[in-house]
C-alpha cells in the first residue's frame, strides 16, 4: 500500500510544490529547473513506452491473424524503417561546423531517408487528414445548425459573418453600402465581432479554464484528487 | 463485381487516363530537380576565449579541403529547363529520382486519404497504417535526438556525446548529473508498465509527471490567463480618441467607449454563467443569459475560423496536387 499509493502521492505533491514555489522563490529556482529537465527526459522516455505498446498491440494482431493484420505489418514496417533511419541518421551529412562529429548533422533534411519519409509520407498524410475535416465540419454543420432559438441564431449568424467577412464574397455582397454605413459591411462587421464579442467571450472562457485548472491542480497536489492513480486494480 | 467495386474501377481508370494525357503534353508532370553542391571544408586553429586555441571549419577550395561531401539542393524546374537549353550536356542540375518517387508517393497518399470521402477502402487503410507507423517513429526519433541525447546522455556520457554529436556540449555540473540519474531511473521504472508483472512500479514516474504538470499549470494558467486577462479587462471604459486636428474624434471615441463597455459586460456576464454554485435566477439569471449570448457568438466565430483553417489546409493539398504533382497551375512561377 505504501509503495503503491502513499509514495506516489508524496512524489506528486513534492514535484508540484517545487514547481509552484520555484516560480516565486529565487532560492529553489534551480531546483525547479532541474525538475523540469527530469520531466522532459521522462516524457521523452515515455515515447519508448508508446512504441512498446504499439509493437505489443500490432504483434498480437498479427500473431492472432485478427482482421486487418496485413495493415499491422505495414504499420510495423514503416515504424521500423523510420526509426532506424532516424536514430542512426542514415544518409545524413555531418554539420558544417563540426564535420568530424559523425552524428552532428540534422536528420530532417529531405536528402536523408528520415527527412524523405517526413516530407513525402508524414506531411501529406497528416495534413490531408486534417484537411478532410473541412468536409465533415461542413456536413455536420449542415445537419446540426438550425436557428431554432436566439442562441442558435447568434451562433449561426456569427459563423456566417466571420466566414463571409474574411473572403471576397463578403466584400462583394456588402460593398455597395455607402461610406456612412461602412461599419455594416461584412468585412468590418467581422472585425468588430472578433474584437468585441469574441474577445469578451474568449476571456470569460479562458478565466474559467484558468480557475478550473488551478483548482484541479491544487486538489492533486494536496492529495485530495487521486483519480490519476486509477482504480488500484493494477497488478 | 459489386457496384462499389465498379465505381472504384471507373475512378481509377479515369485518373490513370488523365495522368497519361497530362504526361504526354507540355513539359510533363511530377518531377523534382536538384542542384549538385560540393561542400569542401578545411580546418583552422584560432585563439578562443581565455587564450585556448580552438578548431573552426570553413569553406575552402576543393584541392585544399580535408573534408568533402556532396549535397543536393532542390531547385525550381525552370532552372533545369534554362540550364538544359544553355547546355544540353550539363549535369549540375538533374532529375532526382528519390524525390520524384517521394512526390508521387505523397500524391498517392493524399488521394488515398481523400478517397475516404467516398467510402472506406484498402488505399485509405494502407495510408492510415503508414501514418501511424511513421508518426510514432518520427516523434520517438525527435525525442531521442532533441532531448535524450543532449540532456540525458550529454550529462551521463559527455565524452561520447561531444565526440559524436555535439562538440560544443557544455560540461554538466553535479546537480545536473544527479538529476539525470534520477530521470533515468524514473524512466526505466516507467517502462516497467510493459512488463507482465509489477506494473504499479510505473506509478512513481507517473506521479512525478502528474505533480510537475500540476505545479507548472497552476503557475502558467494563473499568470498568463487569469492575471493577464483580468488586467486586460480592467481598463478605463471611456477611451478618448484624438482627431487629426488635435481635438477629440467624437465618432471614434463613442465607438471605442462602447466597445470597451461591451467587452466588460461580456466578460462579467460570461463569468456569471460559469458560476454554478448560485442559482441562475433574477439578476444572476439575466446576466447568465447575456453571458450565453456572448458565448454563442464566440462559438460561432470559433466555428467560422475552424472551417476557414481546414479549407486553407484543403486548398494547400489541392495546390500540392495541381501545382507540385500535375503541373497544371503555376502560382509561384516555378516552371515559367
Amino acid at each position: 500500500m505504501i509503495l503503491r499509493r502513499t509514495i506516489p502521492i508524496w512524489i506528486a505533491t513534492l514535484g508540484g510544490f517545487v514547481m509552484l514555489i520555484s516560480a516565486f522563490g529565487k532560492p529553489i529556482e534551480g531546483m525547479g529547473e532541474s525538475f523540469a529537465e527530469v520531466f522532459n527526459v521522462i516524457a521523452a522516455i515515455a515515447f519508448v513506452l508508446g512504441a512498446g505498446s504499439l509493437l505489443k498491440a500490432n504483434l498480437t494482431k498479427i500473431s492472432r491473424r485478427d482482421a486487418g493484420w496485413g495493415f499491422a505489418i505495414v504499420t510495423l514496417s514503416t515504424f521500423a524503417v523510420t526509426l532506424i533511419a532516424g536514430i542512426f541518421k542514415v544518409g545524413v551529412n555531418p554539420s558544417r561546423d563540426f564535420p568530424l562529429a559523425t552524428f552532428s548533422g540534422k536528420q530532417t533534411t529531405p536528402e536523408s531517408p528520415f527527412g524523405w519519409l517526413y516530407e513525402y509520407a508524414m506531411v501529406p498524410l497528416t495534413s490531408t487528414m486534417f484537411a478532410l475535416l473541412a468536409f465533415y465540419v461542413a456536413s455536420a454543420a449542415f445537419r446540426a445548425f438550425r436557428a431554432k432559438n436566439l442562441e442558435a441564431g447568434l451562433l449561426l449568424g456569427t459563423a456566417f459573418i466571420v466566414l463571409l467577412g474574411r473572403t471576397f464574397a463578403g466584400v462583394i455582397l456588402t460593398g455597395w453600402l455607402p461610406e456612412w454605413a461602412s461599419g455594416l459591411r461584412l468585412e468590418n462587421l467581422s472585425v468588430y465581432v472578433m474584437q468585441v464579442f469574441n474577445t469578451a467571450g474568449n476571456r470569460a472562457i479562458i478565466v474559467g479554464i484558468a480557475l478550473g485548472v488551478a483548482a484541479t491542480s491544487l486538489r492533486i497536489l494536496l492529495g485530495v484528487d487521486r483519480s490519476w492513480m486509477g482504480t488500484g486494480g493494477d497488478r | 463485381m459489386t457496384r462499389q467495386g465498379k465505381t472504384w474501377l471507373v475512378m481509377c481508370g479515369v485518373l490513370a487516363a488523365l495522368l497519361i494525357a497530362r504526361g504526354l503534353t507540355g513539359e510533363g508532370l511530377g518531377r523534382v530537380y536538384v542542384k549538385k553542391v560540393e561542400v569542401s571544408l578545411g580546418s583552422e586553429q584560432v585563439a578562443g576565449a581565455q587564450g585556448v586555441s580552438q578548431t573552426i571549419w570553413k569553406e575552402v577550395p576543393a584541392d585544399k579541403a580535408t573534408m568533402k561531401w556532396v549535397e543536393w539542393n532542390q531547385v525550381a524546374p525552370k532552372e533545369f529547363f534554362a540550364a538544359r537549353a544553355a547546355n544540353p550536356a550539363q549535369d549540375s542540375i538533374s532529375l532526382s529520382w528519390p524525390r520524384t518517387i517521394g512526390l508521387w508517393l505523397g500524391a498517392f497518399f493524399t488521394l488515398a486519404i481523400m478517397s475516404f470521402l467516398y467510402a472506406d477502402n484498402i488505399a485509405y487503410k494502407l495510408a492510415e497504417a503508414t501514418v501511424i507507423g511513421v508518426s510514432a517513429a518520427y516523434w520517438m526519433v525527435i525525442g531521442f535526438w532533441e532531448t535524450l541525447v543532449p540532456k540525458l546522455f550529454g550529462a551521463l556520457t559527455p565524452t561520447l556525446v561531444s565526440k559524436l554529436v555535439l562538440p560544443s556540449l557544455q560540461p554538466s555540473d553535479v546537480v545536473q548529473q544527479i538529476s539525470m540519474w534520477v530521470a533515468l531511473v524514473l524512466g526505466v521504472m516507467m517502462l516497467w508498465r510493459l512488463a507482465p508483472r509489477g506494473g504499479w512500479i510505473a506509478a512513481w514516474p507517473l506521479a512525478f509527471i502528474v505533480g510537475v504538470t500540476a505545479g507548472l499549470k497552476i503557475v502558467s494558467h494563473v499568470e498568463s490567463d487569469l492575471m493577464a486577462q483580468a488586467a486586460a479587462t480592467m481598463q478605463p471604459i471611456v477611451e478618448v480618441v484624438p482627431s487629426a486636428t488635435g481635438g477629440t474624434d467624437w465618432y471614434a471615441t463613442t465607438w471605442a467607449t462602447l466597445a470597451n463597455a461591451l467587452v466588460l459586460v461580456g466578460v462579467v456576464c460570461g463569468l456569471v454563467y460559469f458560476l454554478f454554485s448560485v442559482q441562475h435566477k433574477g439578476v444572476i439569471g439575466g446576466a447568465a443569459r447575456v453571458g450565453v449570448w456572448y458565448l454563442m457568438i464566440t462559438f460561432g466565430a470559433a466555428f467560422g475560423f475552424t472551417v476557414m483553417g481546414r479549407i486553407a489546409l484543403l486548398a494547400a493539398r489541392f495546390e500540392f496536387l495541381f501545382d507540385d504533382w500535375l503541373w497544371l497551375i503555376d502560382p509561384n512561377h516555378l516552371r515559367s
